[in-house]
């Protein structure tokens, strides 16, 4: 398709004002399905975790996981939400293949949640409150797989393959008010409000909240308006942008490619888009019709939710820490700088953290571990460093070796590889791949001593004051020894020599 | 007279996923005119202020434990599909959205 | 044999429990004059004597064995082909569902063998229950024992027709608008619609899920009461399912005695558009009742007015969401157009050769009446009219401790009488559907033949909500009422049907 034309992001902020809307879906964490008691499990073979209900065969009917009631009223409640004294299902009807029943069960006019709100720091520590207009209960639909044609998408497939595993699993689904006068901001607004989002229901438990295997999804509504203009522009909705980084990319497209259709005194057509990653643009899928005629009607096969005040002050009780209060009970606890800390929130890793600190290490340590090493080693096998298979334990364990001196920096990392590798616990990694430090001195002079012998005039130099000339014995020396030497030590040693 | 006209037909028989031919919609649009005729006396019985009863036995908070049951097995699940393929249900291409 | 297979359910229960006759003979009886007779009434859509006969047989074990599990054990019974069994082809009449064997058991299935009860086939019904002819049926229409050329009512007329036909001594329908209790009103039989809720609807093919509801079909009350003991009670799987027990049907229908019950004639359901025999009918019941002791009561019920309306609107919009999973992918007909087609395509051609005329017809209206812009007038309009409804029969049982009406307007018409004005078929259930619209349970028993046809009419008898042992309890006085009077039930003058 022809590539769209777009404005300036410095342009179009300067002349548009920019109001974004967000629907997040975030797929709770149940043992079983939202309406039958099948497996919520991800990953299972295809269709194994399928009864009558999600399959949607004749005469099944579903039945409500309280459970999933109960975590949906604690995210209504950790957003600041009313809680509905009767909430109800309604049927969404439409037809689709990955959707049994050809209806979504979900909610209508009477949500479970409503009318919150949630403060979004951004990097400028410039704070905006999103007031947030509902939070319902539905449930997933099944995966698609397209086959045949070029690139495994839905264009040119010969044909799909449906998988009913998904189909049912609870989700709730968050939807903001429109979000006005985040200007220039609105893409970063975008991402760190669907961040916070994550942050949230992964710190209640309630949910997984992997965004690359969509526990949690956006779709982005971006409209513009001329700068004072009382009416709301045509808006587009962007569906199932699922990651950070694409957040912020397709808000910042909209608002590009729109400005420039206005400017240029086209209309916005009101129709749902997708965004590609791979290349940096949204591309629009059908308009908005009466297609769209979703039917809504309360659900005849499930009654009322009327959760009683005793019941919602329960969930209450249970709501852990805020994880904007606990982002900044740590910064102070831990002492980091704000750069430090920033890093440390990019790259997702404040639980680790904080779970190797108190399994001992220092915060400065676990820190790098987490930020460093680990961090490149994870890139570099392209896994996320969460999912390496080193616990927080295991690098606090292997941080006391080298507080203790038992290791240095270069053999600490060779016994996180061989943990890294399934040799095992770093102490048996240590014993197998024989790595304790050598701290016998005699073995470490008389191999100094046979450094020296092929290099006679470094003794020369290092009298002269040339220190820098026992760069090459320790060279040697820690090749002799096999990198199992402590190397200021082995400094000082030549140094010792020379006097 | 009825609002049911062929082209309503059409698009509701759309919504619904039916195909209809021309002549089924002819019949269609004059049938469901007047059953719809009929029915639609309704609006005349009641007033705003009643409510709606959309459950004939007035209940509410049933719900089930959030326990694993057991689940079919994959080949009874694909047992009565028209197609299937791979563990999966096998349909047609769909019509391209993107 | 004609002994057995005309025979109370009650009668061969005590046959088998005593063991003078075991299960499998009985089951056998029925098998053969079934497979005899089915051609004439096409009640059944499938049997399958072996597998009926293992059923048997195991009962007649467990009674060897002195493991008896139920006040029905042994006792052979029909099922409508709404209701889903891993043993047999489930099709609710439809084309679309043709050579479907469903994955689980309904619930009544599952109580039903538990407790014993050989399943002697599935029977026939209007396509997914919408009608009230049979005629509706993609395989054909029942006839009614009565008179072959007519219907045996509908949705339920396979059941109806098995049991005035002596096919089955006990018969399992669905009643949405009255499937139930009109097929039995057609064919002299008993047939009771429970409390909303009081039998599980798991595993019933779904037409209007909040209208629904599965009910025995009898030769006689007792029977009834002894089926709806064994089918009803709770079920975690159905959440509109009643949590407590509403007693026992059999217990009440005991005690039955008609001192001081106060019975209510409703004003709007009493008078016009019925047929003057069935009318006649009616008059006479409220005359022995009263001469029997009962105060009769006139009621006012306004909103019955609009009942038909209502369910018009509330029926064909759940059912259009309801039969919108029959689409070809994980079960049932698939149909692929010629060319390329899309799985759009592909759907929209299996409903529409899979579905008949009137299922279109009704999803179609139920569409409409779903649809943006229309839905507070009609749906929003019918469910408020239901508030209306249940209102006007709050105030009426707090007149009377039962309603009394005709169960339907005319005795059993002609097949193709009335097939082609969809109007005219509506109206066969006018008297039915307010029990439906408000959940309360309702039965029809006989009511004697009408003077003008000879034809059997129902007397309808409804109770206020969870009130089932009431209900029983007034049409045992009913039905004994007759039984003084003619010494044999109605069915017992169903014409030979070897003879026909």
């Amino acid at each position: 398709m022809a590539k769209e034309q777009l404005m300036s992001y410095e342009d179009a902020i300067e002349r548009f004002e920019v109001v974004i809307g967000l629907e997040v879906h975030v797929e709770l964490n149940t043992v079983s399905k939202m309406f039958c008691g099948c497996a919520n499990n991800f990953g299972s073979e295809p269709n194994t975790n399928v009864c009558p209900t999600c399959l949607g065969l004749p005469g099944s009917l579903p039945a409500v996981n309280r459970k999933a009631v109960e975590s949906s009223i604690a995210i209504g409640l950790a957003l600041d939400c009313q809680i509905a004294s009767n909430g109800r299902f309604a049927r969404k009807n439409y037809f689709y293949p990955d959707l049994a029943k050809n209806f979504q069960t979900s909610q209508f006019d009477e949500p479970i949640a409503f009318e919150g709100e949630i403060s979004i720091e951004l990097e400028t520590g410039e704070v905006f409150m999103v007031p947030i207009e509902r939070a319902h209960m539905e449930e997933d639909a099944g995966k698609l797989t397209h086959v045949g044609g070029a690139t495994g998408r839905i264009q040119g497939a010969e044909y799909s393959l449906v998988d009913y595993n998904r189909a049912g699993v609870p989700l709730v689904e968050i939807v903001t008010k429109p979000i006005y006068g985040a200007l220039d901001k609105a893409p970063e607004l975008a991402a760190t409000y669907v961040r916070a989002i994550r942050d949230i229901v992964k710190s209640m438990n309630v949910s997984d909240a992997k965004m690359e295997r969509g526990n949690v999804r956006c779709d982005a509504n971006v409209s513009l308006r001329e700068k004072g203009a009382e009416k709301l522009g045509t808006r587009t909705e962007t569906k199932n942008v699922n990651s950070l980084k694409s957040i912020e990319n397709t808000v910042r497209y909209e608002i590009r490619r729109q400005a420039f259709i206005l400017a240029a005194g086209g209309k916005i057509i009101q129709e749902t888009r997708h965004w590609h990653e791979d290349r940096g643009h949204t591309s629009a899928g059908r308009p908005k019709s009466d297609a769209d005629d979703y039917r809504y009607f309360p659900e005849p096969d499930l009654v009322p939710v009327q959760p009683s005040k005793e019941w919602i002050e329960e969930i209450r009780q249970t709501l852990s820490e805020k994880p904007a209060l606990r982002r900044k009970r740590l910064q102070t606890a831990w002492g980091f700088a704000d750069l430090e800390f920033r890093d440390v929130l990019n790259s997702d890793l404040l639980d680790e953290i904080e779970a190797t600190v108190s399994a001992g290490a220092s915060p400065q340590s676990a820190r790098k571990w987490w930020t460093g090493e680990l961090a490149r080693l994870a890139n570099a096998q392209q896994v996320a460093v969460q999912d390496l298979p080193i616990t927080p334990e295991q690098v606090a364990a292997i941080q006391r070796l080298i507080d203790s001196g038992e290791l240095t920096d270069r053999i600490a990392r060779d016994v996180v590889a061989g943990v890294l590798a399934g040799e095992g616990e770093p102490a048996e990694v240590i014993e197998s791949r024989g790595l304790k430090i050598v701290t016998d001195e005699g073995a470490l002079i008389a191999a100094i001593d046979k450094a020296l012998a092929s290099q006679p005039d470094v003794m020369e130099k290092i009298r002269d004051g040339k220190l820098q000339a026992a760069g090459a014995v320790i060279g040697a020396v820690m090749q002799e020894m096999r990198g199992q030497a402590d190397a200021a030590r082995v400094r000082e040693l030549i140094l010792e020599r020379a006097k | 007279m009825s609002e049911i006209t062929p082209d309503l037909v059409r698009h509701l028989a759309s919504l619904a996923r039916i195909l209809v031919t021309d002549q089924e919609v002819e019949q269609l649009a004059g049938e469901l005119g007047v059953i719809v005729d009929s029915v639609a006396t309704v609006t005349k019985a009641v007033s705003g202020d009643v409510v709606a009863t959309s459950h004939p036995i007035p209940m509410a908070n049933v719900y089930r434990e959030d326990v694993i049951l057991p689940s079919l097995t994959q080949l009874q699940a694909l047992s009565s599909a028209p197609d299937s393929n791979d563990g999966r249900f096998k349909v047609n291409a769909i019509l391209d959205e993107d | 044999m004609t002994e057995i297979t005309s025979s109370s359910a009650a009668v061969l229960a005590g046959l088998i429990s005593s063991k003078q006759v075991s299960s499998v003979e009985i089951t056998t009886a029925f098998l053969d004059r079934l497979e005899k007779l089915n051609p004439k009434t096409n009640s059944y859509l499938h049997f399958n004597r072996e597998n009926s006969l293992a059923q048997a047989k195991k009962a007649d074990q467990q009674l060897a064995d002195g493991t008896a599990v139920s006040p029905l054990h042994g006792v052979p019974i029909a099922v409508k082909d709404n209701l889903t069994t891993t043993d047999a082809p489930t099709t609710a009449g439809s084309k679309i569902l043709e050579g479907w064997v469903p994955q689980y058991d309904a619930t009544v299935v599952r109580k039903l063998r538990e407790a014993s009860m050989p399943i002697l086939g599935k029977t026939n019904l209007d396509e997914f229950a919408m009608g009230s002819s049979t005629e509706f049926s993609a395989y054909g229409p029942s006839r009614n024992p009565w008179d072959l050329s007519r219907i045996p009512g509908g949705s339920g007329g396979g059941s109806s027709s098995a049991i005035a036909g002596h096919l089955a001594p006990l018969a399992i329908g669905s009643d949405t608008g009255g499937s139930i209790r009109f097929p039995a009103a057609m064919t002299g039989s008993v047939g009771a619609k429970p409390t909303y809720g009081a039998v599980s609807r798991y595993g019933l093919i779904a037409l209007a899920s909040s209208l629904d509801q599965i009910g025995p079909v009898t030769n006689s009350v007792m029977d009834a009461a002894m089926l709806q003991d064994v089918i009803g009670g709770y079920d975690p799987r159905d959440s509109t399912s009643l949590p407590n027990s509403l007693g026992s049907m059999v217990q009440s229908v005991k005690e039955a005695d008609v001192k001081g019950l106060r019975v209510g004639v409703i004003k709007q359901l009493s008078s016009d558009g019925f047929q003057p025999g069935v009318k006649a009918c009616f008059d006479d019941t409220i005359e022995k009742l009263a001469a029997a002791g009962a105060e009769i009561i006139e009621v006012d019920c306004p909103s019955f007015e609009y009942a038909v309306a209502a369910y018009y609107l509330i029926l064909p919009a759940e059912a259009s969401s309801n039969l919108a999973k029959f689409d070809s992918v994980r079960f049932g007909l698939r149909v692929t157009p010629d060319g390329n087609p899309t799985i759009e395509n592909v759907m929209a051609a299996t409903r529409e050769q899979g579905f008949g005329p009137e299922v279109k017809r009704r999803i179609i209206l139920g569409t409409y009446a779903l649809s943006s812009g229309h839905y507070d007038a009609y749906y929003g309009s019918a469910q408020k009219v239901r508030t209306l409804i249940q209102q006007d029969l709050a105030m009426a049982f707090t007149q009377a401790d039962v309603l009394l009406t005709p169960t339907a307007p005319t005795t059993a018409f002609k097949i193709g009488e009335k097939v082609d004005d969809p109007l005219a078929m509506y109206l066969n259930d006018v008297a039915t559907i307010p029990a439906n619209l408000a959940g309360i349970p309702g039965i029809s028993v006989p009511n004697g033949l009408a003077s003008e046809d000879g034809l059997p009419s129902g007397l309808q008898i409804l109770a206020p909500a969870m009130q089932d042992a009431q209900m029983y309890r007034v049409a045992s006085i009913v039905e004994k009422l007759y039984m003084d009077q003619w010494g044999a039930s109605l069915i017992a003058r169903v014409p030979d049907l070897e003879a026909l």
